[in-house]
């Protein structure tokens, strides 16, 4: 999937821009800027937003109702971006995010899709045998849980909202964001406590 | 058999031909190429010269050969291209 891009993609590449530039559409100051901004984003937004909504009972309720607006207190700009929505994990229930028909993301709270989450495997077989997908992380979870696959589309982005762990009381909300993972937030794995701490 | 009708290329939930592969994990971030070609994307679609629609519009009707042996950020390159064209404020020529 990660393979590079063939010389006649990066010719055309190279064309495309140079007849954008002569019309002035699109300048290289342009997309250098929007590169930048675009890497800004990154998990650690998402996992900021899920430990605030494990300390706090307002802010995880309008993380459940408005994940833009969720998103907007934490200084994220959603203009321009479809709806976000929060899927709540709680015991037997457990949700798994994908895009089958490309790659619908939530990247401004998430950052980049990585490569495994565009490809055709995950997309094809997150939905039929999620079990089989999560075990390929690690992840396992009671036979007696409920696994709902919610398809992110380009009208309405997902990303999940994790319970959190036992052995965590009295973390600050820095502590929490760490042990929020990416994976975490797409569904593929569960926050986990750093071997240190769960030893304690 | 039920009669439905085949699924379109993209439309890849429970596609049986995944069925026992295992989803690579590739980690890396995208390339240069990938990174220009989604900030071009984003830059087109802020100054309203195309929606994500259009973009979805392009991937989908791409061949299913070429659809499968482009990468991710070739697929949208494909798209966004021709949607420059198609709507005439490119010519076709500048990009052969």
């Amino acid at each position: 999937m990660s393979a590079p891009a063939r010389p006649e993609s990066l010719a055309l590449l190279d064309k495309f821009v140079a007849a954008l530039a002569t019309r002035g559409l699109v300048t290289e100051q342009e997309i250098a800027d929007r590169q930048a901004s675009t890497d800004r984003a990154s998990p650690e937004i998402g996992a900021r937003m899920v430990a605030r909504a494990w300390l706090d009972e307002g802010y995880r309720r309008l993380l459940l109702a408005n994940g833009a607006a969720a998103a907007e207190q934490m200084g994220v700009s959603m203009a321009g971006a479809p709806p976000l929505g929060v899927l709540e994990d709680r015991p037997g229930l457990h949700h798994l995010v994908v895009c089958t028909l490309c790659s619908c993301y939530p990247r401004a709270v998430l950052g980049y899709p990585p490569h495994w989450y565009k490809s055709f495997e995950y997309r094809a077989r997150a939905v039929r045998e999620p079990r089989a997908v999560l075990a390929e992380w690690g992840t396992t979870l009671p036979p007696a849980t409920q696994i709902r696959v919610v398809d992110s589309t380009a009208d309405y982005r997902w990303m999940v909202l994790p319970m959190r762990p036992p052995g965590t009381e009295g973390w600050s909300e820095d502590q929490l964001t760490a042990i929020v993972t990416r994976d975490a937030l797409v569904g593929v794995a569960l926050p986990r406590l750093p071997v240190a701490a769960a030893a304690e | 058999m039920s009669d439905a009708p085949t699924p379109a290329i993209h439309d890849l939930g429970g596609a049986s031909r995944y069925r026992c592969s295992p989803v690579e994990r590739d980690e890396a971030p995208p390339d240069e190429f990938g990174k220009r070609v989604d900030a071009i994307r984003q830059i087109l679609a802020q100054k309203g010269f195309m929606t994500v629609d259009e973009l979805r519009r392009g991937i989908e009707s791409i061949p299913e050969e070429e659809y499968f042996a482009l990468t991710y950020y070739e697929r949208w390159l494909t798209s966004i291209s021709n949607l420059m064209v198609e709507k005439g404020i490119i010519p076709a020529e500048e990009l052969r």
